[in-house]
């Protein structure tokens, strides 16, 4: 059972005083008992499912909602991302939906009570090529138009923005600009969905950890029909909405109402090395290095590439990406080349064909899709979560997301991003 | 690494060939619909399991063939294209 209630603030005198009694803290969500019976039921407990329930309960005062999830709370995509967040993207319809997000996670920490560590340390994404410039002019002027803090800067001011880069001319992948989004920087993507999850429980939503989805229960015809119910590793629940909130195994999910995605899951690596002192004020993107690096609060230097090619289920990290990573780093900052990798993983990305979401309701009635996350959709968490909640709430797509429903694959009207985003996530 | 078998070099590192992914059927494009069109553009079956997939070997013999693989434990299948030995194969994905 539920309190109904936003989350109970933690405060620095609350600190002191546990710190002093040595008490331990309580758990942070509950462990509830399983009913058979929900208005809603959410597959998937990363950010976008724990957002999509919070803003159900904190906005639309819907509570009877389960989210479930069969390993632990950010055990997908939302526990393995780089964590980057930004707004500059290539498509009026993208930037206006990020730009929102970059709102929601601003106010995050007050919002949730947790300090989600929001670093607005600024975004490089660095041009080596004609073409690459002029990418960046066309996303500079998109922005621009769209009230975004976003513009082409020039090797001089690159070097005086991040002094270790290598901007000489000499080199084999010359910089010959950026394109610089003060606003962009990192966030804690644990934090996050700690924060959804503590909000989301205060409100009465139950969170279902180790609970995997079997099937999904419908009426009516396959492929149309609509939703009674879902069958999980620990029982039956009848319910009349169910949202696919599992990015890269979101194509198993809806194969169980026979709805196809224009999705394949291909795996993300990323790889940290040991801490040293901060020297790395910005998080650098660099399209024709397929390499995005940032340095942590900590110190370590965190690294990602983009997608491996084949597509597989498998989250084994491979040597090919670290030989390749490497190489491609020590060309941008040669200075780095003594420091060791603590760490490299993978995590799963439901890519599709424009790099943009799907996201609103399906032919399915009931069922509804937050998918189509591929090596972005940490930074869109909030957004999702949002617009979902109001999409289900009110029966009808919101304008925000409007331009991202899955039957824009088959109305031929795609959103391609692929620009501003095969690397940079 | 994942080693793929070509029916004509045998089986090759696959950074050395070009992955083309999911094999299906291409509607008639004189007689189907847009709509069709596009589903056979975009939509996927994306299978936790096993796939049937095409491969261009690139810097081999530059054939396109057919393998069937399971995307979780990258194990393979008979190759399904005339010319390729039959038999199954395991393939790793460390
Ligand atoms: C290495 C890496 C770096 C990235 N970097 C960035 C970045 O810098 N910026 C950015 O914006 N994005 C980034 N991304 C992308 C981002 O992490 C994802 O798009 C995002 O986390 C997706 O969140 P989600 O909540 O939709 O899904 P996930 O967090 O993946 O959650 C899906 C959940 O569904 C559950 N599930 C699956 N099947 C079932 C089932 N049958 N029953 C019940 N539960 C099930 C899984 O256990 C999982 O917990 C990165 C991704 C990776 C892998
Ligand atoms: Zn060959």
């Amino acid at each position: 059972m539920g309190k109904n209630k936003p989350p109970a603030k933690y405060s620095a005198a609350g600190l002191l005083w546990r710190g002093l009694r040595k008490q331990s803290w309580p758990r942070v969500w509950r462990e509830p008992e399983f009913k058979n019976s929900y208005d809603v039921v959410i597959i998937g407990g990363g950010v976008h499912g724990l957002a999509t329930a919070y803003y159900l309960a904190a906005n639309h005062g819907i509570t009877d909602i389960a989210v479930v999830d069969r390993a632990y709370l950010g055990s997908g995509g939302s526990g393995r991302n780089t964590a980057i967040v930004r707004s500059n993207y290539l498509t009026p319809e993208g930037v206006a939906f990020y730009d929102r997000s970059l709102d929601l996670y601003k106010s995050m920490s007050n919002d949730l009570n947790l300090n989600v560590m929001f670093s607005e340390r600024g975004h490089l994404t660095l041009a080596h090529t004609d073409s690459a410039l002029r990418t960046m002019h066309w996303r500079a002027e998109v922005n621009k138009l769209q009230g975004i803090d976003s513009s082409v800067i020039d090797p001089a001011e690159i070097k005086r923005l991040t002094p270790s880069l290598d901007v000489s001319t000499n080199t084999r992948y010359p910089i010959m600009g950026a394109l610089y989004h003060p606003p962009g920087g990192t966030i804690r993507h644990d934090a996050v969905v700690w924060g959804y999850a503590r909000g989301a429980d205060a409100y009465g939503v139950d969170l279902f950890q180790q609970t995997e989805v079997l099937d999904i229960l419908t009426e009516g015809d396959h492929g149309s029909g609509r939703v009674t119910g879902v069958r999980t590793n620990k029982g039956d629940i009848s319910t009349p909405i169910v949202v696919n909130c599992t990015a890269g195994w979101a194509s198993t999910i809806s194969a169980m109402v026979d709805v196809q995605l224009p999705i394949t899951t291909h795996p993300l690596q990323a790889a940290v090395t040991e801490p040293v002192k901060t020297f790395l004020p910005t998080v650098v993107v660099s399209g024709s290095l397929h390499v995005y690096v940032s340095q942590t609060d900590r110190g370590e230097l965190v690294f990602g590439a983009s997608v491996d090619p084949v597509a597989t289920y498998n989250m084994g990290g491979t040597l090919e990406f670290t030989e390749e990573l490497a190489s491609h780093v020590l060309e941008l900052m040669p200075g780095i080349s003594k420091m060791r990798l603590l760490r490299q993983w993978a995590g799963l990305c439901d890519m599709t064909p424009d790099y943009s979401p799907v996201m609103g309701p399906t032919p399915v009635a009931g069922f509804y899709v937050d998918v189509g996350w591929g090596t972005y959709g940490f930074k869109a968490g909030p957004v999702s979560g949002e617009q979902m909640a109001a999409c289900v709430a009110t029966g009808e797509t919101p304008h925000l997301i409007k331009p991202f429903e899955l039957s824009r694959f088959t109305e031929g009207n795609l959103v391609g991003e692929k620009g501003a985003a095969a690397v940079g996530h | 690494m994942l080693l793929v078998p070509c029916p004509n070099c045998g089986p090759r590192n696959a950074a050395d060939l070009s992955y083309n992914g999911e094999s299906r059927p291409r509607p008639d494009p004189q007689t189907c619909s847009p709509e069709e069109w596009r589903t056979y553009l975009y939509l996927r079956d994306n299978p936790s399991g096993w796939l049937v997939e095409s491969w261009y070997c690139s810097s081999g013999c530059r054939k396109h063939f057919t393998i069937e693989r399971h995307t979780l434990t990258g194990e393979l299948r008979t190759p399904i294209l005339p010319g390729s030995k039959p038999g199954a194969t395991k393939g790793s994905t460390k």
